[in-house]
């Protein structure tokens, strides 16, 4: 069946379908990593989004069911340049494209993806339609696009309830991980650091937290515009002006940013790959990072009294990290916890479990 | 860290002659790394023995040495030079064992040499097997379980601890040498024994044969402040057990998810920090394909061939990046010079799928085992990018030049379904052509996994293949538009698709424009778009978007077609003219597009020629570059036979061929309309006939008089060329070549046993100029590119030279050449004929542009595109003789071929060259032997000689010779009788047949220096000639099989003096 992709901006991509068949109006990114697709789209922080892989191949080792990074996926749609009809992998337990069926994903196959990146590259994300309608009302399809924006979706994505991980190495340390759509993979990182972790609910108040004893606190990644969670902001404020351990990650990062006064915007068509080289200033090295994001804090924003800059990325200079002045507080646009991507900066969990005045997990 | 000031004047080295295991891509690495280096500001010493590489050249580095690469040579360049540091990792495994000899004797500390970038530690770390077991055990890498052994009886006891099979591999030895897999103690025994042997050290390894597991690569960086990057995964699709350069590579990684892929991945990166290797490195794992368990396989702390298709494959400059690294910088210092946004510290990540294939030297070695294993067999590689796997498989197979077009190997259709199965677990070079038979014939891809342990994806991709074969079987007559499309989004050929479709190729092209199906362009340009790329790096796609768009320069365009994969009879050499024919019109006003498929080449490298289309050299696939591009005009000179085949082409496309026409090169290889032209000029040539059968070839044989060379017409390096002797050897010859060859006729030519000479000129269509006028050593019937070449001539008299020189302006004008012409000759009875005429570049090119200091490929682009030679200032007629002497020695890769005859003869069979430059012949010659590995026995030494009858007389000389420098001499029955009735004293050796202890004992007792053997004729492998000769090279033993080039060998050991070698710097000559 044949199926259309319609840009904001008026360009039209045709493609075959695969998934659901159905229309999809979304926000649509690309991302330029290699490998990983299953836990791209099982990433919450594509909530709202539409994903469109640079890579043309995907699908060829299948869907399994170890590499989900929550419970379902999240991405509206899926765009790829060959879908493999096969999966070939000693876990594989599903073709992709029989998995995007069941899950209900809208997707188009055999679309110029590097011409369709081009165009989100140049003149940024922007929205999009997928229709497999053989006529549509261009108008309308136009008036759609214009209203569509991703909004809610922290909410949509979170924990309904507080969930409790067992560390999977002897216990030393509790950790609260708060919810805003947080990838399997971070909690996995803490639990093989001796972390007990509880996954509380993005809307969690601090107090609740501030009185569970906890060693310390993650903030985690997730979807939308940061500036939009203004209740969230204000708890996450009151765990800052507590002396509890904080290491935000993604959104986590850009949420304690605007809690502390520095402003975030929009980029142009964001990071969304595993070859983003950010260098960490004070140790004057450069780690390659597995990156998801289309908000940034500005520079300019933060100010010097309450944090520094401590990474950038090595492209296009943009503010990676900040070191808070309070202490035992750091946070880091990318990932640390990859899934997809390098795993080179994984580190920085035991620079957390050492800010919470525990020990390197052997 | 910025750059280091104190490194001023670095010494590189190359990596020598052109070997299996080691071929253009440091020449490529070299040359790329040199021009970083002078970037920089840094002053290059360069000593590479090879003289068709680009990067001896004046305008790479500061002072070249084109001399032996040993130590004694090598500390005379460091004496002279004086350089502060040297730059061991971009000369291939010969450089880095060179570099490590250097700085173990402490020549380095000597003359206060510093190694750049990783240390000597580190190298040893990487490169000896013990250190480097221990080294991956101290980071809890997992390698295969292994032990080094130094003796036959070790290795058995260990294998018995381990278990059957078990996989042999030599210490410090390149591209596997000597390697192989043991099923039993017989063969473990044999393996053993031979890689002790080749190793440096002495050592081996035996290891747990992991047979069937994934091979993947992972090519990593690493810079002085200890950051760390990957730049490119690799696939095989052959699994471990196969040699990764005679394998099936496909980049990036297909079939591994995510999570085995970072785990190799951040394996590859803790290796190269464990290591301390600043620069870049080759990580090899096996990757067991139904769990995570993986191992180690190797290291290489060094650009490689993998590092070279790396580089092709994203666009990242690996040698340039590594150079400026041993100068200092750290990689977020070094800009992305593709993007020029961005810098070199990030990872590349493509939008595209590339696939190498190897290119194996069987359509030459037709006697040669064609079982492939860890020994690597291959000489050149194709490369392909395609935004599928089929696209790029579909391409890379047309670009190999197999006259295969498609996953489809004719000569299968004659085997039933159970034979193709049987066959299915042949290791061999033909194996994808099977798998893809098998799926042809319905087998399930199931079970060719289970027989091949190729990954059921790969299969599949194949099967996807074949299903739309089918399809467009199915549509006969006119396919639809979708099943057209879909085939040319696969990169079907059109003629393919034809002939599927019992179309004409040119209908199916009118067909797929009518449907607005057309070829766009697709840019590489290392980061799948996300920034804006300025790289003019393009490979075609059946997707909308085209991102050539040619935009109006102002200039004029010239299309230059390069040679496609090294193979032998078309080497290095050829990339050298393509590459400086770019320069030459680059420095004219001209843009320039270079089309080729070799990703180990100069030529393919991003910033040579403006624009770089990396795609097959086939006439479709050069009319789509064609029509986008719209070139003013093409140069087909200067890329081999690859190039000239698509001359007609061009022209039909109504692109002009600068230069000579497609017609002039017709009239040289049309034997008839030669032969006119000759009889016009009144130029002799040997008699001969043109014949087609069997009786046709006896009968000329027999009018022309025995010997005479019998060989195939339309052939390049003297395929299938023999000198027969007798009818048997005629009627063995035609039975051979009836097997392969029918379309065209075979000639036979009386075969005259003279001196050969070689010119090679530049026609201006008026005048002519010959830069020099070479002779070879061997007399003819040994085929040029392996007679040794010496010039200037030595025992050409003047009035030859001037017939030689008449009768190459007499063709030249006769052929309409303007541009280069290339004429070998032979003198006989005082007589000079004609043998062949090349109207195109030749390998002697590079090396007499750099003794003579003419700049040959400069003069003929210039007179291509309509300048005279008189205006040029390098004058007409032969060019003034230089001081010095220049000896090319051809080089040979025997040790990697398993039943492949050593013996020379009209069928050319060197696989590279070294150069000899001295200021006299007998010094030079010397240096060429040292250049080539030959050692000349000494005084005490000993000298086999059994040569064939024909021989007998001539070799009394040589072997008086011998004796007289004080060496035993020994012989079997035939050679002996011939000696003492000549009063030379001579031992007697058993034959072959004979009981033990015979001649092959003595062979591999060690205590031989030499063997003279000659070889007799015929196509037989059970000789004791072959037998003999096979020995030789399984034991490391000199073997010289002409007599002409024993009296050489003779004049060097006799009037050469090692201890007055000089190092000549040819940018002064």
């Amino acid at each position: 069946m044949k199926a259309t992709l319609i840009l904001a901006n008026g360009a039209v991509f045709h493609g075959r379908a695969m998934g659901a068949v159905e229309d999809r109006v979304c926000e649509m990114v690309f991302n330029t990593s290699m490998t990983g697709y299953q836990e791209i789209l099982t990433d919450p922080s594509y909530a709202g989004q539409g994903v469109v892989m640079s890579y043309p191949l995907i699908g060829n080792y299948g869907v399994n069911g170890e590499d989900n990074e929550s419970f379902r996926p999240w991405a509206e749609a899926f765009v790829v340049r060959h879908l493999s009809p096969m999966g070939s992998n000693f876990r594989c337990e599903d073709s992709l494209g029989s998995y995007l069926r069941a899950n209900h994903i809208v997707g188009v196959e055999g679309v110029d993806t590097r011409a369709l990146t081009k165009i989100l590259r140049s003149q940024g994300t922007m929205n999009g339609m997928i229709t497999c309608a053989e006529h549509f009302n261009v108008n309308e399809v136009m008036r759609k696009l214009a209203e569509y924006r991703v909004s809610g979706t922290v909410d949509r994505v979170t924990r309904p309830e507080k969930e409790v991980f067992p560390a999977l190495v002897g216990q030393k340390l509790r950790v609260a991980l708060m919810d805003y759509g947080v990838k399997q993979n971070m909690i996995e990182c803490l639990r093989k650091r001796s972390c007990e972790v509880t996954v509380f609910p993005a809307h969690a108040p601090a107090r609740e937290i501030l009185a569970g004893g906890f060693d310390g606190v993650m903030l985690s990644n997730g979807p939308g515009d940061p500036a939009d969670n203004v209740e969230v902001i204000k708890e996450v404020r009151a765990l800052y002006e507590s002396d509890i351990p904080l290491f935000a990650v993604c959104l986590g990062h850009q949420l304690l940013a605007l809690a502390t006064g520095a402003k975030t915007h929009k980029m142009v068509f964001g990071h969304r790959g595993g070859n983003h080289p950010v260098k960490d200033l004070e140790a004057g090295r450069c780690f390659i990072t597995s990156q998801n994001h289309g908000y940034v804090v500005d520079a300019a924003s933060v100010d010097p009294a309450v944090a520094q800059v401590s990474h950038i990325n090595v492209n296009d200079n943009t503010v990676e990290g900040l070191k808070y002045q309070r202490p035992n507080c750091f946070t880091v646009q990318f990932h640390p916890e990859a899934s997809p991507g390098p795993e080179d900066t994984e580190y920085l969990f035991d620079r957390f479990i050492a800010s919470m005045g525990g020990e390197r997990h052997a | 860290m910025p750059k280091d000031p104190s490194i001023k004047k670095v010494l590189v080295l190359g990596s020598g002659p052109i070997v299996i295991g080691q071929a253009a891509e440091f020449d490529y690495a070299g040359t790329q790394a040199c021009r970083a280096l002078k970037e920089e500001g840094v002053e290059v010493v360069l000593v590479n023995s090879n003289p068709a590489t680009i990067m001896t050249d004046k305008d790479i580095a500061d002072h070249v040495y084109i001399e032996p690469l040993n130590v004694a040579s090598v500390t005379q360049v460091i004496q002279k030079e004086r350089p502060d540091s040297i730059l061991p990792t971009l000369g291939g495994q010969t450089g880095l064992n060179l570099a490590m000899a250097l700085h173990e004797d402490r020549t380095l500390d000597k003359y206060g040499v510093r190694l750049l970038g990783t240390s000597p530690e580190s190298i040893h770390k990487a490169e000896d097997r013990q250190g480097f077991k221990d080294c991956m055990e101290s980071i809890g890498q997992p390698c295969v379980t292994s032990d080094v052994v130094e003796s036959v009886r070790d290795a058995v006891a260990f294998a018995e601890q381990i278990g059957y099979p078990v996989i042999v591999r030599p210490a410090y030895t390149l591209g596997g040498t000597g390697g192989g897999i043991a099923y039993d103690e017989p063969s473990l025994r044999e393996i053993a024994d031979r890689g002790i042997h080749l190793s440096r050290v002495g050592q081996v390894l035996i290891e747990r044969c992991i047979a069937g597991w994934k091979e993947i690569e992972f090519e990593v960086m690493r810079d002085s402040a200890g950051n760390v990057i990957q730049i490119c995964s690799m696939e095989n699709l052959d699994p471990v057990g196969v040699h990764t350069g005679d394998s099936i590579v496909v980049a990036p990684t297909q079939t591994l998810a995510n999570r085995e892929y970072q785990m190799l991945r951040s394996a590859a990166l803790n290796i190269i920090t464990a290591l301390g290797i600043e620069g870049g490195c080759n990580c090899q794992f096996a990757l067991n394909p139904d769990s995570y368990e993986y191992a180690v396989i190797e290291v290489n702390p060094r650009v490689s061939r993998s590092s070279a298709l790396a580089s092709k494959a994203t666009g990242y400059p690996i040698a340039k990046v590594a150079a400026k690294i041993a100068l200092g910088y750290t990689l977020d210092e070094i800009p992305n010079a593709v993007t020029g946004k961005t810098t070199a510290c990030f990872e590349p990540t493509v939008d595209y799928c590339v696939l190498k294939i190897p290119r194996l030297p069987f359509d030459k070695f037709t006697t040669a085992s064609r079982t492939l294993g860890t020994q690597m067999k291959a000489t050149g590689e194709v490369m392909a990018i395609a935004n599928s796997f089929e696209g790029a498989l579909m391409k890379a197979i047309r670009s190999l030049e197999l006259n295969v077009r498609a996953l489809r190997l004719p000569k299968l259709d004659e085997f039933y379904t159970d034979e193709i199965e049987d066959m299915l677990v042949n290791v061999d070079d033909e194996r994808l052509f099977v798998v893809a038979e098998a799926i042809r014939r319905g087998v399930s891809p199931k079970k060719i996994n289970s027989i091949t342990k190729m990954d059921l994806w790969f299969l599949n991709r194949f099967k996807n293949i074949i299903d739309m074969e089918e399809a467009l079987i199915r549509c006969k007559g006119v396919p639809d538009e979708d099943t057209l499309r879909r085939a040319k989004e696969m990169c079907f050929a059109d003629s393919y698709i034809g002939w599927l479709c019992q179309m004409e190729q040119k209908d199916v092209k009118a067909l797929r424009e009518q449907y607005g199906i057309i070829p766009s362009f697709k840019m590489v340009d290392t980061c799948a778009a996300e920034f804006d790329a300025e790289t003019p790096y393009y490979y075609s796609s059946y997707d909308g978007e085209n991102e050539a768009e040619s935009r109006d320069t102002g200039k004029k365009k010239v299309l230059v077609l390069g040679s496609g994969p090294i193979r032998i009879g078309q080497g290095i050499e050829f990339d050298y003219c393509s590459v400086h024919s770019v320069w030459a019109l680059k420095r004219l006003g001209y843009e320039t597009i270079i089309v080729n498929n070799n990703p180990e080449t100069v030529s393919t490298d991003f910033d040579v020629a403006d624009k770089l289309y990396f795609e097959p050299l086939t006439a479709e696939d050069v009319q789509n570059i064609v029509e986008q591009e719209h070139p003013w005009g093409a140069v087909v000179q200067f890329g081999g036979q690859t190039a000239i085949k698509l001359a007609h082409a061009l022209t039909d496309m109504g692109v002009p061929i600068l230069g000579t026409s497609s017609d002039g090169v017709d009239a040289a290889e049309d034997r008839e309309r030669f032969d006119e032209i000759l009889n016009r000029c009144r130029i002799p040539r040997a008699r001969g006939r043109t014949v087609f059968t069997t009786e046709e070839a006896l009968k000329a044989a027999n009018e022309i008089g025995y010997p005479v060379l019998v060989r195939p017409s339309y052939v390049l390096g003297g395929q299938g060329m023999e000198i027969a002797y007798n009818d048997r050897n005629i009627t063995d010859f035609m039975r051979i070549i009836n097997l392969t060859v029918q379309e065209h006729p075979i000639l036979v030519d009386k075969y005259l046993m003279g001196r050969e000479v070689e010119v090679d000129g530049v026609f201006d269509g008026e005048d002519l100029l010959i830069p020099g006028i070479m002779e070879h050593v061997e007399r003819a019937g040994v085929h040029s590119g392996d007679s040794i070449s010496v010039y200037p001539s030595i025992h050409v008299e003047d009035k030859h030279k001037e017939i030689i020189e008449r009768y190459t302006y007499d063709l030249a004008k006769a052929l309409g050449v303007v541009g280069l012409i290339n004429i070998q000759f032979i003198i006989y009875d005082d007589q000079v004929y004609v043998i062949e005429v090349n109207p195109r570049s030749s390998r002697t090119i590079p090396y007499i542009s750099k003794v003579t200091g003419v700049p040959i490929i400069d003069l003929a682009t210039k007179v291509m595109l309509g300048q005279k030679l008189r205006d040029l200032g390098y004058g007409t007629g032969v060019y003034r003789e230089a001081d010095y002497f220049a000896v090319k020695m051809p080089v040979f890769s025997f040790e990697k071929l398993t039943d492949v005859d050593t013996g020379l003869g009209p069928e050319m069979k060197s696989t590279g060259e070294v150069l000899g430059i001295a200021e006299s012949f007998p010094q030079a010659l010397l240096k060429a032997f040292k250049g080539a590995n030959m050692r000349a026995p000494k005084k005490g030494g000993r000298v086999i000689i059994t040569v064939k009858d024909e021989d007998k007389q001539e070799c009394i000389g040589i072997a008086r010779r011998f004796a007289d420098m004080g060496i035993e001499l020994l012989a079997t029955d035939g050679t002996r009788q011939t000696l003492l009735d000549a009063g030379v004293p001579c031992t007697r050796l058993a034959r072959v047949s004979e009981a033990h202890p015979n001649i092959m004992d003595m062979i591999a007792s060690g205590t031989i220096d030499l063997v003279i053997n000659t070889p007799t004729k015929g196509r037989k492998n059970d000789t004791d000639g072959f037998r003999i000769r096979r020995a030789t090279v399984e034991h490391s033993v000199g073997c010289v099989t002409a007599i002409d080039t024993a009296r050489a060998l003779l004049t060097a050991r006799e009037q050469g003096r090692s201890e007055d070698l000089q190092a000549v710097d040819i940018t002064t000559i």
